[in-house]
């Protein structure tokens, strides 16, 4: 049994800023993209550079992200973080950032990300194959390249194709109900004009699209695109004097069940049932307190075991729950509010954006796809193959 | 030597025993000493008990499918003409499951919960791939 030592409203998210454009394509380096975001989010927050004394970053740079990036901006952070757990990475780097301000390690953080990966396929740059190694790494420590790559598994879409597999099986969950989370989530894109992807589309067009890797079609499957994002962090003290809303961290959890497919324990259920436990306990909240939640959909799928694993409906339940559209503009579960990693934007780990949507929502700046009242959010990552979540439940001041 | 048709899996330290077996298309895998569950993939300790007393044993490969997905495109450039295929999670007799790749039916036709025998496809050094077919 852990024992939970709640950080419950001692740091707040006081700055976010993200770059993404509707072609899906930014202009300038990988380090301008983190320069960019950095400056905006600390400028909304009325703080700069020299204010920083904790980095977060989890890309970029030979094989130290934080301690590169550091010397890059001329910072000398004395709490630092290159956790690298693909899609939740962020959401954990918020876990870990939190723990230090509380515990008075470090006062004000920075945590950013920027992939450009449109970019770079554009430029002729090599794809993502799927997992071969890219070298200084021993067979032992990649088994996938042993006992997954040879039997040509698209990765991560059949890792993923897999899971739905198995959901639908052993649940009845039909290709429909998957498709109507895509649906659901373009009609919030409609109402973002930075998306990627903003016409409408019906459970139809899902189904219509190509198959790659059965049972999930085109549109079931996240964006590529470019992407920067940024969040800073500080004390709950000195973020009541910033000019942001704050939005306080009330809880966070993180859990790993697995890194390759064939090795999950079960593939309708995601570590995520044990880091939201966690995150909601912390938080002294259950999932009927969250007014927005931002999950980690880079493929349907993942959104529907993430509302099964978080609690907002019994295992076995999401298709049923996501079929009324609850989870679109207007609906009872606004989720994805950005438009999501399947219309938004996807540079490779969405987590940054879920945050920053989450932080927004709660800021009340989200303009037509604002949701009312918004005052408890969940920003819920998920990493590798449905192998590593982390969950963090934000609110407002009212909420402490 | 042949030439490889597909990309050909690696030979990490501990798997030896696992890949000369397939030469005589025979299935091995380590059974721990400790708990006497069966490993896999192969790892020089048990992650059920974290014992490293793991021996070598002749296995059954038979199970059922546990998950399926057809790849309509290749996961790698070389297995190009081969799809529509079906990758595969099949919990085998033994007690572990493992990916594998169901054939000798048509690839659409493959289902969870299936029953499924070994079959073995050979690679460019004398080594053979486990695979999957139908039992009956």
């Amino acid at each position: 049994m852990i024992r939970q030592h709640s950080v419950r409203g001692a740091a707040a998210v006081v700055g976010v800023a993200d770059a993404v454009s509707p072609d899906g394509v930014l202009q300038g380096s990988l380090r301008a993209l983190e320069v960019q975001v950095i400056r905006e989010a600390l400028e909304s927050a009325g703080l700069s550079l020299a204010d920083v004394d904790g980095l977060a970053t989890c890309t970029g740079g030979m094989m130290m992200p934080s301690v590169e990036l550091a010397e890059y901006l001329g910072v000398s952070p004395v709490w630092t973080d290159s956790t690298q757990t693909g899609g939740s990475s962020f959401e954990i780097h918020v876990e870990h950032a939190a723990a230090a301000i509380a515990s008075g390690a470090c006062e004000v953080v920075v945590i950013v990300y920027a992939q450009t990966p449109k970019s770079t396929f554009k430029r002729g740059g090599a794809r993502f194959l799927g997992g071969l190694p890219s070298g200084g790494a021993d067979i032992d420590q990649v088994p996938r390249v042993e006992w997954e790559i040879p039997y040509g598994i698209q990765l991560p879409i059949g890792a993923y194709s897999l899971a739905a597999s198995r959901h639908m099986a052993q649940y009845g969950t039909t290709s429909e109900q998957l498709a109507q989370i895509a649906v659901s989530t373009r009609e919030w894109a409609t109402l973002n004009p930075n998306a990627s992807l903003r016409g409408p589309i019906t459970i139809e067009d899902v189904l219509a699209s190509p198959m790659t890797a059965s049972p999930l079609h085109k549109l079931d499957c996240c964006l590529v695109t470019d992407g920067a994002g940024a969040i800073v962090m500080t004390s709950a003290e000195r973020a009541r004097d910033l000019r942001q809303r704050p939005a306080y961290v009330l809880g966070a959890g993180t859990a790993h069940s697995h890194s390759m497919i064939s090795q999950m324990p079960d593939l309708t259920v995601t570590a995520g049932r044990e880091s939201g436990a966690k995150a909601f306990a912390a938080a002294r909240l259950g999932p009927g307190d969250v007014d927005v939640a931002q999950l980690y959909d880079s493929f349907t799928i993942t959104v529907l075991l993430a509302l099964e694993d978080l609690g907002f409906c019994g295992k076995g339940e999401g298709g049923s729950f996501v079929e009324d559209g609850r989870l679109g503009p207007g609906g009872s579960f606004p989720a994805q509010t950005s438009g999501g990693g399947l219309a938004y934007t996807h540079p490779g780990m969405f987590g940054m954006f879920l945050l920053v949507e989450a932080v927004r929502q709660l800021q009340g700046s989200c303009g037509p796809r604002q949701v009312p009242g918004a005052e408890v959010a969940v920003a819920h990552g998920c990493g590798g193959v449905l192998s590593a979540t982390s969950t963090i439940i934000l609110g407002t001041e009212a909420t402490l | 030597m042949s030439e490889p048709t597909r990309f050909e899996p690696p030979i990490s330290a501990v798997s030896e025993p696992y890949w000369e077996a397939t030469r005589e298309r025979r299935l091995v895998l380590q059974h721990c000493d400790s708990c006497e569950r069966t490993v896999w993939y192969p790892r020089v300790l048990c992650p059920h008990c974290g014992g490293t007393d793991l021996t070598w044993s002749d296995a059954c490969g038979h199970g059922a499918v546990y998950a399926v997905s057809v790849q309509y495109r290749p996961g790698h450039p070389a297995l190009a003409d081969r799809v529509p295929y079906a990758v595969a999670l099949v919990d085998l007799d033994d007690g572990v499951r493992v990916m594998t790749s169901v054939v000798g039916c048509a690839a659409e036709d493959v289902h969870i919960g299936q029953r499924v025998r070994p079959t073995w496809e050979e690679l460019s050094d004398g080594r053979n791939l486990l695979m999957h077919e139908p039992e009956a």
